[in-house]
C-alpha cells in the first residue's frame, strides 16, 4: 500500500530508513529526534532529500534513481501538522473548501463533528476543535495518504480524548493509509495497526503494533516504564455496580464502566508494570483480573527488573518484576501461573475502539 | 474647491493628485514582487537590491532627480528611445510621476516588506499540501494576510509622491500645467511678490491631503486586520 525509502544527511546526524506499511494507521514511533518528523517531510515532499523513494498505491510519488520527483502539489497527501495551520483569513467552511475536489463536504464534516463551527473563524475555535479542521480540510483533498504529525502533542489530556475517537474512526472509515508520527505510547497503543520504530534515524522494528507493543526487546526503546501489551477484547455487560465486564482470549476481564455499546470490539493496554504474577490461582484478592499465561520470553534489564513476555490465550502480555523475584520464583520461559490485573490500573484512555 | 482655489492654484492641486496616482499605482505591483524578492528569498545580489531599493530614501532627492535627467532626457539612449516610442517622460507628468513614484517605493517597499515577513510559510506550505500550485497560494493566503501592509505601503507612498519637490524640479522641471505639482507651485508662488496668498491655501491643501490619508490608512488597516484575526465570519 505504502513503500518509503528515505536517506539523508543532516549536519551531525543521517537518516536512513525503509519499510513498507499496509492500510491503517501505520505510527512512526521513536523518541523526538529520532528523525520521525523528516521522514514525514520527505514524504510529503515538503523536505528535499539525498535519496527517497515514495510509492503510494502503487503511483511512485518520488524516485531517486528514476529521476522522478513530484511537486508537494501533486502528490495529493493529505498532511496534518502539529499545529492546526488553518488559514486566518477564512471561516471554517472555506478552510474546509480549499483544497476540496469535488464531493459532498458533509460526510467528514459529520463524521468530525464540527457542523456547528462552518460559519465561524479560526480565531474563534478551540485547540481540539481547530485541530479537527484540520483533519476535515486535508481530507477533503481526497489524499491518497495522510500524514499525521504529532497531532495532539500540542492539546492537553481531555481534548486528546475529544479527538481519539474521531482518529479511530478515521483509522476504520478513510479508506486509505495513515502515517501517524507520535512520541506518545498511549495514543500509538490505541490507534496504530502497524508500528514502525525509529531509533537515531534507523528502523529498529517494522510490524503489526500488537506484536511489537509485546516485544520484550522493544520495551527499553518505549520506556520500561510505559511499555505494555495491547488485549484485544470484547465488551460483554455492564454490571450495576460500576463495573464493565469484557471477553477476551484468555478469559474474562473486568474494567471501570466503559462508554461503548455491548459488543462493541477494543484493545485495551496493559501496562507491564501494572502487571503481577502468582504461581498459583490466588484467593481472596481484591484484584478482579486473573489470566493463567506461561512466559514465552524473558529479557533482563539495565536495572533491577526484568522484562517477561507472556501468552495468555491467543494473546500477548507484558509484565515488569523485579530480578529478585524472577529468580525466587522461577520465572523462565516455559513458566505457567497467573497473571493478575487491577481493574482500576486500566485507565479510560488505554482503551480503543477497533 | 475651485471655488475657494484660483485656478493656478487648482490646476496644482489636480496635477499633483494625477502624478501620486500615477506613480503609487503604477509602483504598486513592482513594490510587492521586490517586496516578496527581499522578504522571501535569498539569492545573490540580494543585499544589493536591498541597498539600490533604498538608496532614493538616503540621497539628496537632487541626485535622484539629475541621474533620473541623465538616463530620461532626450539625449540619453534610453530616454532617445522612449522618446522615438512616443513615452518620453523628460518635463512630462509622466516624468513627474516617475520621479514621485521612485521617491516614494523605498517606503512602499519596506511597509510591504514588514507585512510579507509576518505572513507564516507555515500557512503557504499547508495551502501546498492541500494542492494548490504557487500562483494560488500567493493570491489565495499571502496577499490576503500582507494587505495590511499593502494598504499602509500604498497609501504611505501617495502621501510621499504627493509631497515630492526635489528630484521633480530637478527632473521635469516647474512647467504650469505640466510638471508645476502643488510643492513646486509653493515654491514658485514664494518666489513672486504677493504670491503668499496662494502658497497659504496650497499649505492648507497639503496639510488637509496628509491628515487624511493618515486617517484613511489607519481605518483601513483596523478593519483589514480585524477581517484577518476575526472571530467571526
Amino acid at each position: 500500500m505504502l513503500e518509503v525509502r528515505v536517506a539523508h544527511a543532516f549536519s551531525g546526524f543521517s537518516l536512513d530508513v525503509a519499510f513498507d506499511a499496509p492500510m491503517g494507521i501505520t505510527a512512526l514511533f521513536g523518541r523526538s529526534g529520532a528523525g520521525k518528523t523528516s521522514i514525514v517531510k520527505a514524504v510529503a515532499g515538503i523536505l528535499q532529500v539525498d535519496s527517497a523513494r515514495v510509492v503510494v498505491g502503487g503511483e511512485v510519488l518520488e524516485d531517486s534513481v528514476s529521476g522522478v520527483r513530484l511537486a508537494v502539489p501533486a502528490r495529493r497527501i493529505g498532511y496534518v501538522f502539529q499545529e492546526p495551520r488553518l488559514f486566518p483569513h477564512l471561516s471554517v467552511a472555506a478552510n474546509l473548501r480549499y483544497g476540496m475536489r469535488g464531493g459532498d463536504m458533509e460526510p467528514v464534516v459529520r463524521m468530525l463533528g464540527i457542523k456547528d463551527l462552518l460559519s465561524r473563524r479560526p480565531g474563534a475555535l478551540s485547540g481540539g476543535e481547530a485541530q479537527r479542521v484540520a483533519i476535515g480540510r486535508a481530507l477533503l483533498s481526497r489524499p491518497r495518504l495522510l500524514l499525521l504529525d504529532e497531532p495532539l502533542a500540542a492539546l492537553d489530556e481531555s481534548r486528546k480524548a475529544e479527538i481519539l475517537p474521531y482518529l479511530e474512526r478515521l483509522r476504520d472509515e478513510a479508506g486509505i493509509p495513515i502515517l501517524y508520527v507520535s512520541h506518545s505510547v498511549p495514543e500509538i497503543a490505541r490507534l496504530a495497526t502497524t508500528l514502525v520504530a525509529i531509533d537515531a534515524g534507523r528502523v529498529l522494528r517494522v510490524g503489526p503494533a500488537p506484536e511489537l507493543l509485546s516485544d520484550p526487546d522493544i520495551a527499553p526503546v518505549i520506556g520500561v516504564r510505559e511499555a505494555g501489551a495491547i488485549v484485544a477484547a470484547q465488551v460483554t455487560r455492564h454490571h450495576a455496580d460500576g463495573l464493565t465486564e469484557l471477553a477476551c482470549s484468555a478469559g474474562t476481564i473486568f474494567l471501570p464502566r466503559l462508554a461503548l455499546p455491548e459488543g462493541g470490539a477494543v484493545r485495551i493496554r496493559i501496562e507491564a508494570q501494572d502487571v503481577m504474577l502468582a504461581g498459583t490461582r490466588p484467593e481472596a484478592i481484591s484484584a478482579l483480573n486473573v489470566l493463567p499465561v506461561a512466559i514465552t520470553a524473558r529479557r533482563a534489564g539495565a536495572g533491577p527488573g526484568v522484562m517477561l513476555q507472556l501468552r495468555a490465550g491467543d494473546d500477548l502480555l507484558l509484565a515488569r518484576v523485579t530480578a529478585r523475584s524472577a529468580a525466587a520464583m522461577g520465572l523462565v520461559e516455559g513458566w505457567t501461573g497467573y497473571a493478575i490485573v487491577k481493574s482500576v490500573a486500566v485507565a479510560a484512555a488505554d482503551v480503543g475502539q477497533t | 474647491m475651485s471655488a475657494l482655489l484660483g485656478p493656478a492654484e487648482w490646476e496644482a492641486v489636480a496635477l499633483s493628485l494625477r502624478v501620486a496616482l500615477l506613480a503609487t499605482l503604477a509602483s504598486l505591483p513592482f513594490g510587492i514582487a521586490v517586496a516578496w524578492l527581499l522578504a522571501r528569498l535569498r539569492f545573490p545580489g540580494h543585499g544589493l537590491l536591498n541597498g539600490l531599493v533604498h538608496l532614493p530614501l538616503i540621497l539628496p532627492p537632487v541626485v535622484t532627480g539629475y541621474l533620473l535627467l541623465l538616463t530620461f532626457s532626450p539625449q540619453a539612449p534610453l530616454g532617445a528611445t522612449l522618446e522615438a516610442m512616443g513615452l518620453g517622460v523628460a518635463f512630462r507628468w509622466t516624468g513627474a510621476a516617475l520621479a514621485a513614484g521612485i521617491m516614494a517605493f523605498p517606503l512602499m517597499v519596506r511597509a510591504m516588506r514588514l507585512s510579507l515577513e509576518s505572513v507564516d510559510p507555515k500557512l503557504e506550505e499547508a495551502a501546498a499540501t492541500l494542492g494548490a500550485s504557487r500562483l494560488r497560494v500567493f493570491a489565495t493566503i499571502t496577499l490576503p494576510l500582507m494587505l495590511p501592509g499593502i494598504l499602509t505601503g500604498t497609501i504611505l507612498a501617495f502621501a510621499k509622491a504627493m509631497g515630492e519637490f526635489g528630484a521633480t524640479i530637478t527632473f521635469v522641471s516647474n512647467i504650469p500645467g505640466e510638471t508645476r505639482t502643488v510643492p513646486s507651485a509653493i515654491y514658485a508662488f514664494l518666489q513672486v511678490p504677493g504670491g503668499e496668498g496662494a502658497a497659504w491655501r496650497l499649505v492648507v491643501v497639503s496639510i488637509a491631503i496628509a491628515m487624511a490619508a493618515l486617517v484613511m490608512s489607519e481605518w483601513l488597516a483596523r478593519r483589514v486586520a480585524a477581517r484577518i484575526g476575526g472571530q467571526d465570519a
